[in-house]
């Protein structure tokens, strides 16, 4: 009988957890390696138009960001639902833009200051109009390399 | 009693924790980027010193109206026909010279590849997608052509030697060598694509 009781106390063996750190840890390299530091939060709406003709920006260091889109929900009530600008990390009229620019540009180390790209990330439902007001400034602060950021995909989905 | 044990194991438990800790922030810190898109140049502010007198025939423009319909050297043409159009007029090689084209040597279109210039046009109330899929349409246009003249030449397409030479990890023994051959694909068919101020009415 002493036999049979004895089982009772042992119960289930503990799981062991020992491989745990090194799970995580792995998960934690993956997402160091694969994704880039924040540097600012949207403001606006940013659902980006597909392209397939597309060219990787590469050097981060090298290129200022200008947002454009509707604003997002709760800065509608504010700002209203039409396309706006958005600077760093705030919204900003057109004018704003060739001194925006000029200010980056400013901040980059002397070397790189005639190499910078503008990356243009605009909501696919922007208006051309806000977009040819912005490339006038940019031409008339002399930032003529511009990237429209895209997302790779059949450029025809864009249409529908 | 001497100590047979050694020293006592270290708790290992709340490596997890840690561990976690730090993969949480970096998921909330960090972004994964979508950077890639079409590279534009914009044309200068000053204007050129003299007026370069540009014959008609070769520049051909493509006109898009609010309602993001197609206006191509003056008939209506729908999105999908884009490419083939600009392809035919960049290579269409009217006066001859070309010796890689394969046009049509047709008289009333472009002289050559180095002449043809593609005007580019749109409204105010264009949507901006429709907008990328024209300049996606005519990019790719002289992407089809160089890619074509990329694999006669070298065998391999245009567009993945201008990937391998502009990426900063390639060997710079490679870089140097693709450089020229980059730049003579270029050179065949130039991206001539002029945007003219944006019409009003």
């Amino acid at each position: 009988m002493a036999k049979f009781t004895k089982k009772k106390d042992g119960d289930l063996p503990a799981v062991s957890t020992a491989s745990l750190p090194d799970i995580v840890f792995m998960l934690l390299f993956f997402f160091m390696t694969v994704t880039t530091m924040k540097d600012s939060s949207l403001l606006v709406e940013n659902t980006l138009p597909n392209a397939s003709e597309i060219k990787k920006l590469e050097k981060k260091d090298r290129v200022i960001y200008i947002y454009v889109g509707k604003p997002t929900q709760e800065y509608q009530k504010v700002f209203g639902t039409e396309p706006r600008i958005q600077l760093n990390d705030k919204f900003a009229s057109v004018d704003e833009v060739g001194s925006y620019i000029l200010a980056e540009r400013a901040k980059k180390p002397q070397e790189l200051q005639n190499v910078l790209t503008t990356a243009l990330k605009v909501d696919k439902n922007a208006n051309m109009g806000l977009i040819t007001d912005i490339k006038q400034q940019l031409r008339e602060v002399n930032a003529l390399k511009v990237n429209y950021t895209t997302y790779e995909g059949n450029a025809f989905n864009n249409l529908q | 009693m001497p100590r047979r044990k050694g020293a006592p194991e270290v708790n290992a438990g709340s490596m997890a924790d840690i561990a976690f800790l730090l993969l949480i922030f970096f998921l909330v810190t960090t972004t994964i980027e979508t950077d890639a898109g079409l590279d534009r140049m914009l044309p200068p502010i000053e204007p050129p010193e003299e007026d370069v007198i540009i014959k008609q025939k070769n520049i051909f423009t493509v006109n898009i109206n609010k309602n993001g319909q197609l206006l191509v050297e003056d008939n209506l043409m729908d999105l999908k026909n884009l490419r083939e159009a600009a392809v035919s007029f960049l290579e269409n090689n009217a006066d001859g010279t070309c010796t890689y084209c394969q046009g049509r040597k047709d008289p009333g279109s472009s002289d050559n590849p180095t002449k043809a210039i593609i005007s580019l046009k749109n409204d105010r109330e264009t949507k901006y997608s429709t907008y990328i899929t024209v300049q996606n349409e005519l990019v790719g246009a002289y992407n089809d052509l160089r890619n074509r003249e990329a694999q006669r030449l070298y065998q391999r397409d245009f567009t993945k030697m201008e990937a391998e030479y502009l990426n900063p990890e390639t060997p710079s023994s490679i870089r140097d060598d693709l450089k020229d051959k980059v730049k003579r694909v270029q050179n065949m068919f130039p991206q001539k694509l002029s945007e003219a101020e944006t019409s009003t009415n």
